[in-house]
């Protein structure tokens, strides 16, 4: 299977990885299972309270196409406003990693993890 | 550490040519390029006399006359015939098969394309080692029952039937017996005599020969197996397998199985050696290691572990200058994880998590001990960012 530079250099060097307070009120938490392979996703962003993604971490049980999702919208998230956050989708992701068709389906997870993780923020504080 | 990269570590998938099966080839690539059915002239006799000496080198590393050794194109050609020709030769005495539930795709997708067609398949299920015992064997036989095919050593798992006891149930219940041997011929010893197989299947480029060619051993007397054929043509190969023979893939194939029996016991004793250093290393290096297969009743060669928490496909691309393969659902085109691991019991988490390696003739030390640094590291840097690794190590 061919995987891009940009795809290779996410899966080895990933950014953000890690976990931050599930208890933390300005943290929202998703844990994606992949239906098609049952692999696993956490993602975690830390929201300020005029809605803006100031820190990310995620982690990933997953091929390495999944890995390479995550990371990259860990940088993506940064900075981003919540709306800006829910406009990202999976396409965009696996275009950005050149995923070859057989691996798109791995940056779906990542784009429900984004959208879990929101709510969750957003159940938190109300805003729900 | 001085080793070469990339590291092979996948000769259950295929083998390189050994170069002196390349040499006894080169001749009936060029000049010597006859057709074996060309009765007429030279260039036919040359090209027929190398196929019967290769012949009988291929019978002779399973016990076996030349007279017995269909020419195929490879083991998956010689299990549909052996399965599809049993069943439509035999059909008037009965319609049951029995076989396993982790017989390699080329046994279970010619007995689901029987069972589309009026045929009743037992699919066995193996224990947790991945053996099929001959007591599971009997209580599934019926009075229909005319063929059971159990593969000798399994490519996933490495984990070898106990063929002679299949063997002596089949003769002595008078139901033929087919064995997939394509991961056991030259690895560990065969003998269709003692072993009481009646078809066996074979494939050159596991053993260090050419791509493109296998065999089917298909025995001539007590009792004498009739196939119906599924290649119609030429009638050649005693009617069983028509078409025009390969035959520097064919003398290939002889040479391998030439040197295989002349080295195998050796080869053998060394690469398990090499093998048990590295479940060895990786075990006492890694927790939450599993092996798959049996423990001992397994090939020399074959080593398939399940690293929770890690995915398989991960794995590999983590360690990209080493080749092994993996069962995860990730690789495989269906999302499915490997039907092997599932048919021993593995859970769908660990046979995420699995790695086949499969150690060759060239393998080394040297190589072995740079394979578990790799799988060491890549596992720890998968799990240090793998969600299921935190719960489960989180107290
Ligand atoms: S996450 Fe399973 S194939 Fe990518």
């Amino acid at each position: 299977m061919f995987f891009s530079e940009k795809m290779l250099d996410h899966f080895e060097h990933p950014r953000n990885v890690g976990s931050m307070d599930e208890a933390d009120l300005s943290v929202g938490t998703a844990t994606i299972t992949a239906t098609q392979c049952g692999d696993v996703t956490k993602l975690q962003l830390r929201i300020s309270d005029d809605g803006r993604i100031v820190d990310t971490r995620f982690k990933t049980f997953g091929c390495g196409a999944a890995i390479a999702s995550g990371s990259l919208a860990t940088e993506w998230l940064k900075g981003k406003t919540v709306e800006e956050a829910l406009a990202i989708t999976n396409a965009h992701i696996a275009q950005e990693l050149e995923l070859p068709p057989a691996k798109v389906h791995c940056s779906v997870m990542t784009e429900e993890a984004v959208r879990d993780a929101v709510n969750d923020w957003k159940k938190k504080n109300g805003k729900l | 550490m001085d080793v070469k990269t990339p590291i092979y570590m996948d000769h259950n998938a295929t083998t390189p040519l050994d170069s002196r099966v390349l040499d006894a080839m080169m001749p009936y690539l060029t000049e010597a390029f006859g057709n074996a059915a060309s009765h007429s002239h030279s260039f036919g006799w040359k090209a027929e006399a190398a196929v019967e000496t290769a012949r009988e080198q291929i019978g002779k590393i399973i016990a076996a006359e030349a007279k017995d050794m269909v020419i195929t194109s490879g083991a998956t050609e010689a299990n549909n015939l052996a399965i599809k020709g049993v069943a439509e030769m035999y059909a008037e005495k009965g319609r049951h098969i029995i076989t396993s539930a982790i017989e390699h795709h080329a046994v279970l997708d010619p007995c689901k394309y029987l069972a589309q067609h009026g045929y009743t398949i037992t699919f066995l299920k193996p224990d947790k080692f991945g053996v099929v015992s001959a007591e599971q064997v009997a209580a599934a036989l019926t009075d229909g029952t005319i063929l059971i095919s159990i593969m000798a050593a399994n490519n996933e798992i490495g984990t070898l039937a106990p063929v002679a006891q299949i063997g002596a149930l089949a003769k002595s219940k008078g139901v033929l017996f087919h064995s997939d041997a394509t991961q056991a011929v030259g690895k560990v010893h065969l003998d269709v005599e003692a072993m009481g197989i009646d078809l066996l299947s074979m494939s050159a480029h596991k053993l260090y020969g050419p791509k493109g060619v296998g065999a089917l051993y298909v025995r001539r007397r007590n009792p004498r197996v009739k196939l119906a054929c599924q290649m119609h043509g030429g009638g050649h190969e005693r009617g069983m397998r028509s078409g025009t023979l390969n035959v520097p893939g064919i003398v290939g194939f002889g040479k391998a199985c030439q040197i295989a029996a002349e080295e195998m016991t050796a080869d053998a004793a060394r690469i398990a050696a090499l093998r048990d250093r590295l479940e060895k290393g990786i075990m006492s290096a890694v927790d939450f290691v599993t092996l798959n297969g049996h423990p001992t009743q397994r090939l020399p060669n074959t080593l398939n572990l399940s690293f929770a928490y890690v995915e398989g496909e991960a794995l590999m691309l983590k360690m990209r200058d080493v080749a092994v393969s993996t069962g995860s659902a990730c690789t495989s085109a269906s999302l499915e994880p490997s039907h092997v691991l599932a048919g021993i019991g593995v859970g769908d988490d660990l046979a995420h998590s699995s790695l086949r390696f499969s150690l060759g003739k060239s393998t080394t030390e040297g190589e072995v001990d740079y394979v578990i640094a790799k799988v060491v590291t890549a596992v720890q840097q998968l799990r240090e960012m793998s969600p299921l690794y935190e719960i489960a190590t989180k107290k």
